[in-house]
């Protein structure tokens, strides 16, 4: 069993109630911080963790507090982005529903280290029953003394707030962030200026995902040296990651960084194996921008290593032969599901949520959308496949904010490793007429399955 | 027609809304009042909920119109009592969401982003809501609806038709499945 630093205490009945909450240890991040640290020791704490950003990026987040403009003498604001709407991503759901003081234990340290007297969590309008669950655990924390006025007896005051969204994937970008909190479109914003010198209402601003700023609570109680102790180099502590698709249990597991792929995909400690007696075909391992890998290069690298649950050795081999840990929202695919009708899915979806400002994504997710539905209905022609490749490539780096690339990538490589699989559809309309049709005759290529 | 103009709760409840920004910032809770009015108002937002919303906002009506028409969850037309959200991305087709479409279409005898005869119910396929380990699933107003199977699915219906209470993603309308 590896270390569970977020999710210890998640079956705990009652854990998302204060007091059964504070009785298994919460809340200490916040008596440690305000009456032993300073706000840069903590800072310093998170820094020396090695803790990167749980949203998607993985930039490193000590590093994006310090740069937090500490000199300007405008209000400092600290956003919790709990958008999260990247596909097969519902960590942080997860973490709210059932442990929502987590998340606030771990706003009031953070908020303190980076000096701000209001913060906000913006929360994906769907999520509309956890922002009443959210609430709730503000007024609880508020009644006991760890939010409002001089908390804990303390000179820090704090106020904590919980904002809608409206339902917009674009929202997770965190200057789209910032201006859907203004109330206007969740248009992002050109950089620089990064919201660390101008963010909220043009005031420094830190935007972290959920589990991030979750995970300070562990790195304050602990001690970041602790912290960085656990996972391989650069990839220190655990991550949350979100397991759906084709598995026989689907749901949110806390690993170590580190843990074998293979491990994760067939132990009963995770995804408990590929359901149905299935074998393993595909997966997209970090939510659905990042490149889909074929079962074999999933499981090894192309060195032949073994692949490991790590932003290096997910990546490891590039674009060519490697993907992303991404947000970790990992989508397993068996041998049934057609890659181009996913790819579609995913296509549609980016067109969808594009907020429509740069013209290379607003357009090239439409015509990718449309190709792909053209090959995955029986309509295709051969030139079709090089022509999806040609505008991702076209929107990809062109665009203000990353949804153009992560529009682009899943296009590039399905197409890399699954190019037999489009021909396929454009060499027999007949078959794949027939949503189904994988499920009636998996396609069969040796290169892409791994028998079990 | 009635004049459009909140409850005296929803009116304290905006209020309060409003001053969670800094003086001056009131725009701020534009998202937050429109899921208030559509909740108030039948389900959607008119053109006079959003002048009205405008108005508590001291902010011009085009500033309502451009945001409220940007997001999804803003319904710019009338809608069935019950909004019935069923999410078809990737990880939720691959376990199963167009077979669960394919019933509802069937089940209520109309298709995507029709509402039926009576206007009890509006069938809506959207992406992803974050569900996925849970998947097939939909929304109805604020309640998840997991795991689904064409009997979950059924029985669901059946017990909105019966509460006969109209969705909002403010109140919970959970049915047992």
């Amino acid at each position: 069993m590896g270390k569970k630093l977020l999710l210890e205490h998640i079956n705990v009945p009652g854990i998302n109630t204060f007091d059964v909450y504070r009785k298994h240890g919460g809340y200490a991040s916040v008596e440690k911080a305000l009456k032993k640290m300073t706000p840069d020791e903590v800072t310093e704490e998170v820094k020396k963790s090695g803790l990167r950003g749980r949203g998607g990026a993985g930039f490193p987040a000590g590093m994006k507090w310090s740069f937090l403009d500490r000199k300007s003498d405008k209000p400092r604001y600290l956003v919790c982005n709990a958008d999260e709407s990247e596909p097969g991503t519902f960590k942080d759901r997860y973490l709210m529903e059932k442990i929502p003081h987590l998340l606030i234990e771990g706003m009031i340290t953070s908020s303190y280290a980076l000096g701000t007297k209001t913060s906000y969590i913006y929360v994906r309008g769907e999520y509309m029953y956890i922002i009443a669950i959210l609430e709730r655990a503000i007024e609880e924390a508020k009644a006991k003394g760890f939010l409002g006025k001089n908390i804990l007896g303390t000179d820090y005051s704090l106020e904590l707030y919980v904002q809608p969204g409206g339902g917009a994937y674009i929202c997770g970008e965190e200057t789209a962030l910032l201006e859907s909190l203004e109330g206007k479109r969740g248009n992002p914003r050109l950089k620089p200026p990064f919201p660390a010198v101008a963010g909220l209402y043009g005031c420094p601003t830190v935007v972290n995902n959920v589990e991030t700023i979750a995970t300070v609570v562990p790195i304050v109680n602990n001690g970041g040296d602790e912290y960085a102790k656990i996972g391989i180099g650069k990839s220190t502590g655990t991550k949350l990651i979100s397991a759906g698709g084709h598995i026989n249990k689907p749901g949110v597991y806390e690993i170590e960084l580190g843990v074998p792929v293979e491990e994760f995909i067939y132990s009963d400690e995770y995804c408990g194996g590929i359901w149905k007696g299935r074998q393993f075909k595909a997966c997209v391992p970090g939510g659905s921008s990042v490149p889909i890998l074929p079962a074999d290069l999933m499981l090894k690298t192309a060195k032949g290593e073994a692949r490991l649950m790590t932003y290096e050795s997910l990546a490891d081999g590039g674009f060519a032969t490697g993907t992303m840990l991404g947000s970790g929202g990992f989508i397993v695919m068996d041998e049934t599901a057609c890659v181009v009708r996913n790819l579609w899915t995913f296509e549609r979806f980016y067109h969808h949520e594009s907020c429509g400002q740069c013209s290379p994504c607003r357009e090239g997710t439409g015509w990718m959308e449309k190709v792909l539905h053209r090959i995955e209905h029986g309509h295709g022609h051969m030139e079709d496949i090089d022509l999806l490749v040609d505008v991702a490539k076209k929107i990809e780096g062109n665009t203000i904010c990353p949804l153009g690339d992560a529009a682009a990538w899943p296009v590039a490589s399905a197409i890399r490793h699954f190019r037999e699989e489009f021909e396929y559809h454009v060499k027999y309309p007949e078959k794949v007429k027939n949503p189904k049709h994988f499920e009636i005759e998996p396609f069969r290529s040796e290169k892409n399955l791994v028998v079990a | 027609m009635t004049e459009i103009k909140f409850s005296e709760e929803s009116l304290a409840l905006a209020q309060r809304i409003i001053s969670r920004y800094p003086e001056g910032k009131q725009k701020s809770a534009l998202l937050p009042l429109l899921h208030l009015a559509q909740t108030e108002f039948d389900g959607w937002l008119s053109e006079d909920t959003m002048n009205y919303v405008a108005s508590l906002l001291n902010i011009k009506p085009i500033e309502v119109y451009e945001v409220a028409t940007f997001y999804t969850m803003y319904n710019m037309k009338p809608v069935g009592k019950c909004l019935i959200e069923v999410c078809r991305t990737g990880p939720c087709w691959l376990r199963g969401a167009d077979d669960i479409v394919e019933h509802l279409e069937k089940k209520l005898g109309i298709k995507d982003g029709e509402t039926t005869a009576d206007g009890m119910f509006t069938l809506k396929t959207v992406e992803c809501l974050g569900s996925c380990g849970t998947a097939p699933m939909l929304q109805c107003g604020a309640d998840y609806y997991e795991d689904l199977t064409n009997e979950k699915v059924d029985t669901m219906l059946d017990k909105l038709r019966a509460s006969d209470k109209r969705s909002s993603y403010l109140k919970s309308n959970r049915q047992e499945i």
